[in-house]
């Protein structure tokens, strides 16, 4: 059956909506545009939303400016879904035509929308995920890991360990790069023996299988890499299984934070966890952040919301530099790379490959004074001046 | 319709099409020749689905792995570092026919509603197969950087040129399901579906014709597959998920069972539903939903169906 | 028997009895009224938003469960009195775009009422484990959700086996022209059995809501397999997806961890822990289209 009308229809309907949905083009020289994608909805949207609140803060607190120039952050949410993510790179880039790109919490995503910008000589600021890959041989002059490189906690913790004289340890982690590196990242510092390395499925919420093997395999420690809502859950259910009265639970900061805390209560206090940063650092920038953003947001900030501030406070420095010509790509990079700004953490400097040189912390659930739990660090780092393990299979010197 | 109205009709819309691309960077849309790439991919694997749903009444509910089996043989190989379009091209047309062929062979056993179960069943366990290959990413998905090299120039990477290359696609496919439409296997087809006892006591070989047209049709998605992965430059399990085949099916419906341009119209208004609702709202899974709905209750043979009927008010 | 397998044959049959709630209500529809109806889990969902939601503002799990299936169950009622019914007439493909649709419209109208997803915790009580054997410690919680599908398991077959409703339910799965003509209310029995179905997928759906996550679009997963039970079980036969139902639960679970045990003798951990889910979930469709293709009617046909 040929439909004569069908043609003519999808015709018309095709120039209807391409005039609807035209756009006229956007003059970027007298402001700084940036594109914002994070998981903003579902078990893991506390990171997302973190590090969103706290990067428009540090725009808000510089008079909504980024450098001298008036900022424009487009936020949008990537469902903790890669594909959605990398169409909104594209829209972003190619229609919104942004300067720079930021904001992507999970690895996984991050790998599969960072070649839209790669590939259009866009700078991605990553304000988390930094995986090995891109520290090595991928690395990229596009490409800047403005938190810590994804092994580095769990370098820590496993130095931690390895210190406080634990024999054995089991490992989980989700099947994804950034749970990959994390635990041979513990695994490089750890002189112990490894009874057992479980890789969950990135999402899984719930852990009765994992758990039984656990039990069964009796270790020491147990070291669990498990981001936002996968956390909140496996600790819970740790607990409820009744595992904590033999084995000692060894965390990576994030599974031990803010957003972590609130939901689990009680059942944190005296964990131990690494991080490169803590609510209670000392220094004016971080004094400075943690009080305003307890003021806007009414809560304390994870270190997520830390990642975010710095990586606002880093574009703003290196707009200054570049004296608002952000049209210059190899000069802002040049400025980023020198990263003269004073970030909430303490000292902090790039390596070759645009990954982060910094101190890395223990710090240890307890009271707030105030009823509720906070995050306290030992004072002496584990890790001093540390960087990462790829650095020289990267070809950037 | 006169023939010559018809073919005049047809010229204009193919002028219009190919002008689409200079028209909207003239208009400062460029970023939407993407999207027109899109919906001819997704226009492309609509349509072979209508082949196997509409004309051969094969309620196929596991199409989408299909579609993913193609865009993976394409994104394994560039990944490895095999670009000739041509090996590609081969190599995606001949794992999906073959998937096709077992799988049609033991599904074309069973009817109706288990059918339909048979073939999810396929689907969702091709599905599970990708998440577990982690080699070529799993559930991390696929990414490539290069694209299939055709030769005489021309970068995939280019938004029009893209669009230009799966329009040409797009054409060859419709003009062969027409010719089919026409021919005598088509019209056995065709009375296969009506009533298949009837076809088979008059001496068609019913389950061998099925299967050919099962087999073709999953070829087709195959390549509207390895057009996908050149144009998104990743592909991931999901492409083979049932939601998938169900959206597939969505626009098969809504565009129009067993009518040629079912599969086009479908993909475009559902692409463009979606496209121009979320810029006005995030909520345009909703409205798409309530229209959908309105197409079933209201529509029976979709917008194809529906124009036709506006066509024959008009006499 | 080992702690470990012990322990995991625990899980398989905690997850298979929730199984068993939501494909129990999808068997009774996909029998009686012939009707292939895709938001089935939309309703799980819905179940788990409004229980969560309850919670949340009076704090009290119970009230809880029993408004999310009061809520879930007339809301069931209303859909299939008002839309539902005018597609029980139709094939099965129109059957399928219109619940697809009304999954979309669900989800997003879910998102619209009560935002992506709620916060559910079990009740405080319920948080410790409890010793069952000496080295066995098992979450309560979780024994909580065993008994409560055993018991709904149990109820629903005294419910279809010994009452008249139970009896006219079966005569319409089994042959739905012979019950009306025998004078059934079948529009009647229809809505009822629609109710029963949606308000046991309720249930589930705040059970589950603790371990799993109160999320729109929670349903979609979850109810491709309570498909998969039902075909393997017999459309139309309780005992079926009860039997199904454990079958899955069992293979899943134990596929996830003796195969992934058993994959890392010689795959490096990461390989191994994709490799092992994919294919228990590989084996359940196997073990699926096996069925289909040798016995169509399922293990313990309601029909014929």
């Amino acid at each position: 059956m040929h439909l004569p009308f069908a043609p003519a229809a999808l015709a018309t309907l095709a120039v209807a909506t391409s005039l609807t949905l035209a756009t006229t083009p956007a003059l970027a020289a007298d402001k700084v545009k940036v594109g914002f994608v994070s998981t903003l909805s579902g078990p893991s949207a506390a990171l997302g939303v973190d590090i969103r609140d706290a990067f428009l803060l540090a725009v808000k607190l510089n008079g909504g400016k980024l450098g001298g120039l008036p900022a424009e952050v487009i936020v949008s949410d990537d469902q903790f879904k890669p594909d959605v993510a990398k169409g909104l790179f594209e829209k972003n880039i190619k229609r919104d035509k942004v300067d720079f790109m930021t904001g992507v919490v999970f690895s996984n995503i991050m790998l599969a929308a960072l070649p839209e910008a790669l590939d259009s000589d866009t700078i991605y600021l990553s304000p988390n995920a930094a995986p090995s890959s891109m520290a090595g041989k991928d690395c990229n002059k596009n490409f800047f890991a403005v938190a810590w490189p994804n092994d580095a906690y769990h370098e820590a913790a496993g130095q931690f360990a390895t210190q406080r004289g634990m024999k054995s340890v089991y490992l989980i982690a989700p099947n994804y790069q950034a749970g990959k590196d994390s635990l041979s990242g513990f695994k490089r510092t750890f002189k112990g023996q490894v009874l057992g390395e479980n890789y969950t499925k990135l999402g899984q919420l719930d852990y009765a299988a994992e758990l039984a093997e656990v039990r069964a395999a009796k270790p020491q420690v147990l070291y669990v890499f498990l981001p936002g809502g996968m956390g909140i859950n496996f600790i819970k259910q740790f607990v409820g299984a009744g595992l904590g009265k033999d084995i000692t639970l060894l965390l990576p900061g994030f599974s031990a934070d803010q957003d972590v805390i609130g939901p689990v209560g009680g059942a944190m206090s005296g964990l131990f966890n690494t991080a490169h940063w803590s609510p209670d650092f000392s220094n004016a920038a971080n004094q400075k952040f943690v009080a305003e953003f307890r003021k806007e947001y009414n809560r304390t900030p994870t270190l997520y919301a830390s990642q975010g501030y710095d990586t606002a406070r880093l574009i703003d420095a290196a707009v200054r530099d570049v004296k608002g010509k952000i049209e210059d790509h190899e000069a802002v990079r040049k400025a980023l790379k020198a990263a003269k700004f004073d970030s909430v953490r303490g000292p902090f400097r790039f390596n070759t490959n645009q990954y982060p040189i910094q101190n890395y912390y223990v710090r240890t659930v307890g009271s707030d004074g105030k009823g509720g739990l906070i995050n306290k660090s030992f004072s002496e780092p584990i890790l001093k001046d540390h960087g990462d393990a790829y650095v020289q299979a990267c070809a950037m010197k | 319709m006169s023939p010559l109205r018809r073919r005049v009709a047809l010229l204009a819309l193919a002028g219009l099409l190919l002008a689409l691309p200079p028209a909207m960077q003239a208009l400062g849309a460029g970023y939407y020749v993407s999207t027109a790439g899109k919906i001819v991919v997704f226009a492309i694997a609509a349509t072979s689905l209508n082949l196997v749903l509409g004309y051969g009444g094969m309620v196929s509910f596991g199409h989408a792995a299909f579609f993913g089996l193609g865009a993976y043989a394409t994104g394994v190989l560039v990944s490895e570092g095999v670009l000739n379009a041509g090996m590609h091209l081969l190599a995606t047309v001949a794992l999906t026919a073959f998937a096709a062929l077992v799988i049609g062979a033991i599904s074309l056993r069973t009817r109706g509603v288990y059918f339909i179960m048979i073939t999810l069943a396929f689907g969702q366990m091709l599905f599970y197969v990708a998440n577990s290959i982690k080699g070529y990413g799993g559930d991390e998905g696929l990414n490539i950087r290069a694209r299939s090299l055709l030769g005489f120039g021309l970068d995939l990477k280019d938004a029009p040129t893209f669009y230009y290359v799966a329009l040409a696609v797009l054409a060859a496919t419709l003009l062969g399901l027409n010719a089919f439409v026409g021919s005598r296997f088509g019209r056995a087809i065709v009375a296969i579906r009506d009533d298949d006892l009837r076809a088979e006591a008059l001496g068609f070989a019913t389950y061998r014709m099925r299967l050919a047209v099962f087999v073709a049709a999953g070829a087709i998605a195959g390549i509207a597959g390895a057009l996908s992965v050149n144009q998104q430059g990743y592909v991931s399990p999901n492409l083979l998920h049932w939601t998938q085949s169900g959206t597939l099916m969505v626009m098969v419906i809504l565009g129009g069972v067993a009518s040629l341009w079912g599969g086009v119209l479908g993909a475009t208004v559902l692409v463009v539903l979606q496209e121009a609702l979320s810029a006005y709202t995030t909520h345009w899974e909703f409205w798409t939903g309530w229209v959908l709905l309105a197409v079933v209750l209201f529509a029976r043979h979709g917008l194809a169906g529906w124009l036709a009927g506006l066509a024959v008010k008009k006499r | 028997m080992s702690v470990l397998a012990l322990e995991q044959a625990l899980n398989g049959l905690q997850f298979g009895l929730m199984l068993f709630l939501l494909a129990a209500g999808l068997t009774l529809v996909f029998g009686v009224m012939d009707m292939i109806n895709l938001a089935h889990g939309s309703l799980y969902m819905v179940g788990a938003f409004i229980g969560a939601w309850i919670v949340g503002l009076t704090g009290s799990f119970l009230l809880g469960i029993v408004g999310a299936v009061l809520g879930t169950a007339a809301f069931g009622m209303a859909l299939e009195s008002s839309l539902l019914r005018s597609l029980y007439a139709r094939d099965h493909l129109s059957q399928v775009l219109a619940t697809f649709a009304l999954i979309l419209i669900l989800n997003d109208g879910t998102r619209m009422l009560f935002g992506n997803d709620l916060p559910l915790s079990a009740p405080a009580a319920l948080d410790g484990p409890v010793e069952l054997l000496p080295g066995l410690s098992y979450p309560a919680y979780r024994l909580v959700i065993i008994g409560a599908g055993l018991v709904l398991a149990l109820s629903l077959y005294l419910l279809v086996v010994k009452t008249r409703m139970g009896a006219l339910v079966r005569a319409g799965a089994s042959n739905r022209e012979m019950a009306t003509a025998m004078g059934v209310d079948i529009k009647r029995l229809f809505t009822v059995v629609f109710g029963i179905g949606a308000g046991l997928c309720a249930v589930a759906g705040v059970l589950m809501g603790p371990l799993l996550a109160v999320q729109v679009g929670m349903g979609e997963n979850i109810l491709i397999l309570a498909f998969v039970v039902i075909v393997i079980g017999g459309i139309g036969s309780i005992r079926g997806a009860l039997v199904g139902a454990l079958l899955v639960g069992v293979v899943d679970t134990f596929g996830r961890t003796v195969m992934q045990a058993l994959f890392r003798e010689f795959l490096p951990p990461q390989m191994a822990s994709a490799a092992g889910p994919a294919l228990a979930s590989v084996a359940i469709y196997v073990f699926m289209a096996a069925v289909l293709a040798i016995r169509p009617q399922g293990l313990f046909p309601a029909r014929g």
